[in-house]
């Protein structure tokens, strides 16, 4: 089973590359951007075949190693 | 005095570290981050470097090596722990020392020298030692410190900042700031201060003709400080 995760800056976290990617949009002519957020999407295929129990694995994942929760927020995706 | 330096894949710094720790008189073990215990040791050193490529945040994997829960261990009884530079970063992924290190706030790697000013001194790393402001070598690219509002109070009330950048007579102020950190924090200890984490190398300061001796000071008080 894949499940994605998104990991994202917490609201009040600096995001210089955020930042530049948003200068750059800007200079190339996108010029209605408010802000670019930054951040990181993982897949993980799981042997796990129960929905929750995978889920729940995931999200043990996360607060373990792939998020740092002092900066960053993360979303598990419902596996299709 | 007995020391160890922890090499990861990835360290740069481990063996600079070790001619440093010779140099004034530790006897000195190098640990691969394989192996699960650790010799007998009066003080642990992470070294810097850019463990595991810094894949995913900067001393993350590194930081759930099989030597590191030795090295938890040891530091929850009350063993000497520094980290320098990806070992602060190590040392902030195992949740040792508070907070994180961002990328640098100008997007830059900063490879130069600066000045760092002592806050604390009750505590073994910097106790009896005869000056304010050192000067040592800062290089890398992710040495922003961060925390939490209530992590900073935190800090800030139990005098955990070790060090801040600062200009050469000791002024901390905003232009000496070279990476964003927050309160020009350089260096952070742990509650107990038996764990230490700070960004510059004292290790690159040890030898009057190339760099600096206040890395020497810095040792050497260190190591009488242990005894």
């Amino acid at each position: 089973m894949k499940i994605s995760v998104i990991i994202t800056l917490k609201k009040d976290v600096l995001d210089p590359q955020g930042k530049v990617i948003h200068q750059t949009l800007d200079g190339m002519g996108f010029d209605n951007v408010n802000e670019v957020r930054q951040g990181k999407y993982f897949e993980i295929d799981t042997k796990e075949t129960d929905n929750d129990k995978a889920k729940a694995k995931v999200e043990e994942m996360c607060k373990k190693l792939l998020a740092n929760l002092v900066i960053e927020n993360y979303k598990i995706i419902d596996p299709k | 005095m007995k020391s160890s330096v922890i090499t990861f894949p990835g360290s740069n710094c481990d063996r600079d570290m070790d001619v440093a720790l010779k140099k004034f008189g530790f006897k000195n073990k190098m640990v691969w981050h394989a192996d699960s215990e650790l010799p007998k040791s009066d003080l642990v050193v992470l070294p810097g470097g850019f463990s595991y490529g810094d894949y995913l945040r900067c001393g993350s994997m590194a930081s759930k090596s099989k030597i590191m829960q030795s090295v938890i261990n040891f530091a929850n009884s009350g063993g000497i722990v520094m980290g320098i530079c990806n070992g602060f970063q190590i040392l902030v992924e195992t949740g040792l020392v508070p907070g994180v290190l961002l990328r640098n706030k100008y997007l830059e790697f900063i490879c130069k020298n600066v000045f760092v000013k002592i806050k604390d001194k009750k505590n073994k790393y910097f106790k009896n030692v005869d000056k304010e402001v050192f000067e040592f070598h800062i290089a890398h690219n992710e040495g922003n410190y961060f925390c939490t509002n209530d992590q900073l109070k935190e800090i800030e009330d139990n005098n955990q900042i070790a060090i801040n950048y600062c200009d050469e007579n000791g002024k901390i102020v905003d232009q000496f700031n070279p990476n964003g950190s927050i309160k020009n924090i350089a260096g952070v200890f742990n509650k107990e201060k038996n764990v230490l984490g700070m960004m510059p190398h004292p290790e690159r300061m040890i030898d009057t003709s190339l760099s600096g001796e206040d890395g020497s000071l810095f040792f050497k008080n260190l190591i009488n400080n242990l005894k």
